[in-house]
């Protein structure tokens, strides 16, 4: 007997499609701003970059439509088969003769250029959602997980080799879908904090803390480590809520550290200028001896762990210095600077930011207006239809353009955790945290970028930035997750 | 941990995204709201500030000839969005007498902003260079019929001779490194590139205008800002007279056609330098045509390096012509007077040192050791001198003393004439001669500088500095090419006189040999009608042949010039350096 199945299109999660959809028309929008020389009036025409991202528009909805229509099962068939070509193509581009920009990431077939590493995101989204979903995949064990981290590292790697770092960066995303699948949160935790020191550390390590000698890196990072290690205390500590907050221990043992820290830094505005760093590294190692004490008389790891951790970030953060300053070569040394926004290359990264903050603050509330914008026409903001798409939006659409645009990513992104909450299988709901976590390094890492709060990093804004290798990757991926969602609601209606 | 508890994991994950939008909204209020900063910043991006370039100083020679003017010249430029695309480029090209092939790898360069980075549709691009006077009339009356093209004047520097390229220098665009060093330059100004176009850059530039104009987000201009409030005007370059003899600087530039070499002849009384010489040298026409970069390429491969000014970058051993600076000294430190004698038999011999002399009678005095340029007699006086240990306590303060003797005639360091790039010679001192023999030196180690070989190094200004200074009997003025700068007083510094450590009166006895040197010695080829020239010539010994100097100056009574001719390769002094010093003395004195 055959039910005749509910049509694709009615069980297609249509608040995500919509927002795709609204997406893509603010998008063009902004390309036509950004893009738009005047003389060129023939914004449909494909000379113009307007012209031809309508062109990727709309093959990247056939492409949609495509894999709406295709049969749910292929994906999780092909996942290890798309992920090896991926690698394969990936490797061979490392060798690719031909540079654009500096990178070698970029194939040419025929008259159009493609990036592989856009297409990689999706494929090793299947590969690792199919290892995760697959029977003997056992959560405690360590060696499931190392093989889960080897897939996510292998593309991210090759990706390296072609000498595109930002691309390959994105591949740190998928950590966020192992922390929603059990990897523990003391891993995320610590990465994010070591990524704080090695930022924070080289960003603020030639500015000094008022009138004294002190690094201001080196304070912050010091000052994070001991805030860190006893919020990690705090988060883990059980029976806390019967004692007031101000009684409990681990505050105690803060509020009293930053006093200290306070008074040598008053000591040293005042009266004798010197470096604080000295005092905060003795609190430090009283800190650390505390926490293995108590974790020795109490026998408790977790004590154990955090004097692990406080230990473990100070040995980071001197080792960051140590490489940076003495083992580096000076031009490696001023690229991570540069990158970091450290040295102000006037023609060059800093430049770039500074422009960008320009062009987006003298938009005010509302913008000048769609085409006026004179800080992106007169191309005083590099890569303004590519990476720094942002400028344009904020220039011409204003502070409420913006909100709007953040506020579509937002939707977006809550959107698809819930719908991969909803999930029937681990393979639909990896695939999915996977796209979550995509989206939102990709939101992070770029607006950031642009607002001059992260280091510059050249990755597009999905949906946004011109470019047709980008938009179907990022179409290719949410589809996917889209048709997966659809074919479950299509069983539950059946 | 068990599913449900995995699950509320998606609350950490969608609060991470709520925090990340709330803190780009938090900074975009910032920007986009509170701060006013960047709008001014935006505003002064909408601005054009365009300058205005006032007409550069004309450089005149002492008599009130024009040398250097500036000429109108008209360059081609184009505004690529205003072209018409089905225009006749065949015609086109024909009038400006370039292929097609040249019109289109002109247009591929404007448009390539590799290298071409301030490439804008909108504006005005260059498309060819100093159109001739006949370009232009052809062009002129078609330009109608080429819509984005214009034709633009500008002034460009034009030289009425061909002499005098080192003195005068040239005017080129700036370079990045100046840009860096004077934020007054801006990329395609103009700026003086050596010689007085250089060194009286300021004076000769004038302060260039501002006209605040307001563009759209088109590009295009919208007219003055607040009406021309905002702009400040050009203020005209000065022009400066040199102190250069227009005629004698030609004279002797035809002198030394062929050689390699330079001629001074500096004023002594004032320190103007009369004429500068370096050999050879080049027409500074040629560089502001349209070939530049080609000729200039041509210039700096050329092995004779005729960019170089030899005249005060040339460090040359000074030969006999160092000799008057050894007498003077020796007699103001009391090692010997006119009455002293030291024999010379075929030169300098003691102990196992030998320096030759040729044939002359012996012994002789101060005034004959001038005159017939005796090596034996100022070995034997700085043989003294060095020795002399009633005197001085030490070799290495007989030493010093003798240092300071030269320093405070001009040699050593730079005299500081106001031209780029003069370079200093060498005078050695105790501590130098320590270190070159690890301490193991004595007075006959170091005895061939007494007369101007060895270690010591001059430039031929600094020669011609002690021609000027014996000629005033003991001082100087530091020599300088510009006489006057139309509106200010020339700097102090070139009118100071720097008196020597030697007496006036012991010049006197100097200037008696080089009189002598002149009636009955080594230079009489230097003789003309009508004046009593002293003369001092020299070989300075030198591996590729031997250099030929000359040292002068005119009359002995009331000089009104002094002179250096220095010829490389150039022989015995009398042979090429005294008969050119006798023509360009007469040339100055009896207008011959």
């Amino acid at each position: 007997m055959i039910h005749s199945r509910p049509s694709i299109f009615h069980t297609i999660d249509w608040w995500i499609a919509g927002i795709f959809i609204a997406m893509l028309i603010f998008g063009w929008f902004s390309i036509c701003g950004a893009s738009y020389t005047y003389g060129e009036t023939d914004i449909f025409s494909l000379s113009s970059r307007s012209g031809m991202q309508l062109l990727w528009i709309g093959t990247a909805l056939l492409l949609g439509l495509i894999i709406m229509l295709l049969d749910n099962h292929l994906f999780d068939a092909l996942g290890y088969i798309l992920y090896g070509a991926m690698l394969v193509i990936l490797f061979l581009t490392i060798f690719n003769p031909k540079q654009i920009h500096g990178s070698r990431s970029w194939l040419v077939l025929g008259p159009v250029q493609v990036q592989p590493a856009e297409f990689a995101k999706f494929t090793t989204a299947l590969a690792i959602a199919k290892f995760m979903n697959s029977y003997d995949f056992n959560y405690n064990r360590l060696r499931h997980w190392a093989m889960a981290f080897a897939i996510v590292l292998t593309p991210m790697f090759l990706i390296i080799c072609q000498k595109e770092t930002g691309s390959a960066l994105v591949y740190l995303a998928f950590f966020l879908m192992f922390y929603r699948e059990g990897m523990s949160g003391a891993i995320l935790f610590s990465s994010i904090a070591f990524i704080l020191y090695f930022v924070i550390g080289l960003k603020y390590q030639d500015t000094l803390i008022w009138h004294s000698t002190t690094s201001a890196g080196t304070f912050f990072v010091l000052s994070l480590i001991i805030i860190l290690s006893v919020i990690f205390d705090y988060v883990h500590s059980e029976n806390l809520s019967e004692s007031p907050l101000f009684r409990q221990p681990p505050l105690r043992m803060l509020a009293a550290s930053l006093a200290i820290t306070l008074l040598a830094i008053l000591f040293s505005a005042f009266v004798i200028p010197f470096n604080v760093s000295i005092v905060m590294t003795i609190l430090l190692i009283l800190i650390i001896i505390y926490y293995c004490f108590r974790g020795l008389k109490e026998d408790n790891k977790k004590y154990l762990l955090i004097a692990a951790f406080a230990l473990g970030s100070a040995g980071f953060f001197a080792s960051v210095n140590y490489v940076m300053n003495d083992v580096m070569a000076p031009y490696q040394r001023a690229r991570i600077n540069v990158l970091l926004g450290v040295e102000e290359d006037i023609n060059g990264i800093g430049y770039n930011v500074h422009q960008s903050e320009i062009a987006i603050g003298s938009g005010g509330v509302l913008g000048k207006g769609f085409l006026n914008g004179t800080q992106t026409k007169l191309k005083y903001v590099p890569e303004q239809d590519t990476d720094f798409i942002f400028c344009t939006i904020g220039e011409e659409e204003g502070f409420l353009g913006c909100i709007v645009v953040l506020g579509l990513f937002l939707a977006l992104i809550l959107r698809l955790i819930y719908v991969s909450e909803q999930q029937a299988t681990r393979f639909g709901r990896v695939y999915g945290y996977c796209v979550v976590g995509i989206f939102t390094f990709h939101l992070l890492i770029n607006v950031g970028m642009v607002l001059g709060l992260t280091p510059v990093i050249g990755i597009p804004l999905p949906f946004f930035s011109y470019g047709g290798s980008s938009l179907w990757g990022f179409t290719i991926l949410l589809f996917i997750f889209l048709r997966l969602d659809a074919e479950r609601k299509r069983a539950i209606q059946l | 941990m068990t599913d449900y508890e995995l699950s509320k994991r998606s609350y950490v994950l969608g609060g991470v995204a709520v925090t990340i939008i709330a803190i780009f909204v938090i900074r975009l209020f910032y920007l986009q709201v509170i701060s006013d900063e960047y709008k001014k910043y935006a505003d002064s991006n909408a601005f054009l500030k365009r300058s205005e370039f006032p007409a550069r100083g004309v450089i005149k020679d002492r008599n009130n000839k024009l040398m250097v003017y500036n000429q109108m010249t008209y360059d081609l430029m184009v505004v690529m969005n205003d072209i018409n695309p089905s225009m006749d480029t065949i015609s086109f090209c024909r009038s400006l007498g370039i292929t097609k092939d040249d019109f289109i790898a002109r247009m591929d360069y404007i448009k390539d902003r590799g290298r071409n980075p301030s490439y804008s549709r909108f504006t005005q691009q260059m498309f060819y260079q100093q159109l001739n006077e006949k370009e232009y009339c052809l062009l002129e009356e078609k330009m109608f019929r080429y819509p984005g093209f214009y034709i633009q004047k500008r002034a460009i520097r034009q030289y009425s001779t061909p002499y005098a390229a080192h003195v005068l220098g040239e005017v080129a665009q700036v370079s990045a490194a100046d840009i860096e060093e004077d934020n007054y330059y801006q990329s395609g100004d103009y700026i003086g590139k050596m010689g007085v176009e250089r060194s009286y850059e300021k004076q000769l530039r004038g302060q260039k205008g501002v006209h605040v104009l307001l563009r759209d987000a088109r590009g295009k201009i919208r007219g003055a800002y607040k009406g021309g409030a905002m702009d400040t005007p050009p203020r005209a370059g000065r022009d400066i007279t040199l102190g250069i003899d227009a005629e004698l600087q030609e004279r002797a530039e035809q002198l030394m056609k062929g050689r390699r070499g330079s001629i001074i002849a500096i004023e002594p009384s004032t320190g103007e330098v009369l004429c500068m010489v370096s050999a050879p040298s080049y027409d500074p026409r040629i560089l502001t045509t349209r070939k530049r970069g080609e000729y200039m390429k041509q210039l700096q491969k050329d092995k004779t390096r005729p960019l170089l000014n030899r005249a005060i970058m040339g460090q040359y051993p000074p030969g006999s012509t160092f000799k008057p600076s050894q007498a003077l000294t020796f007699m103001q430190e009391r090692i010997l007077n006119t009455s002293t004698s030291y024999p010379c038999a075929g030169g300098f011999r003691y102990k196992r040192l030998k320096i030759g002399c040729h044939a002359h009678p012996s012994p002789l005095n101060l005034y004959n050791a001038i005159a017939t340029s005796c090596n034996g007699y100022f070995c034997w006086g700085l043989y003294y001198m060095l020795n002399n240990r009633s005197r001085y306590s030490s070799l290495h303060e007989a030493m010093s003393t003798w240092r300071d003797y030269m320093v405070s005639m001009g040699f050593g360091y730079k005299l500081g004439i106001d031209m780029p790039g003069e370079k200093r010679g060498l005078i050695p001192n105790a501590e130098f001669y320590d270190q070159a023999y690890a301490g193991r030196w004595n007075a006959l180690t170091i005895l061939s500088i007494a007369i101007g070989q060895g270690e010591v190094m001059n430039t031929p200004l600094q020669i011609a500095n002690q021609a000027a200074t014996i000629a005033n009997r003991g001082y100087y003025i530091i020599p300088h090419v510009v006489k006057q700068v139309e509106g200010e007083r020339l700097d102090t510094t070139y009118s100071e006189r720097h008196y020597t450590m030697v007496d006036r009166r012991y010049y006197e006895h100097v200037v008696r040999g080089m009189r002598d040197a002149v009636t009955s010695g080594t230079c009489r080829g230097v003789k003309i009608p009508g004046y009593s020239v002293c003369g001092k010539t020299g070989t300075a010994q030198n591996r590729g042949g031997d250099h030929s100097v000359f040292m002068g100056f005119a009359p002995m009574h009331n000089p009104r010039i002094a002179l250096v001719v220095y010829v490389e390769n150039g022989g015995f002094g009398a042979d090429s350096a005294v008969p050119i010093a006798a023509r360009i003395f007469n040339k100055y004195l009896n207008h011959l």
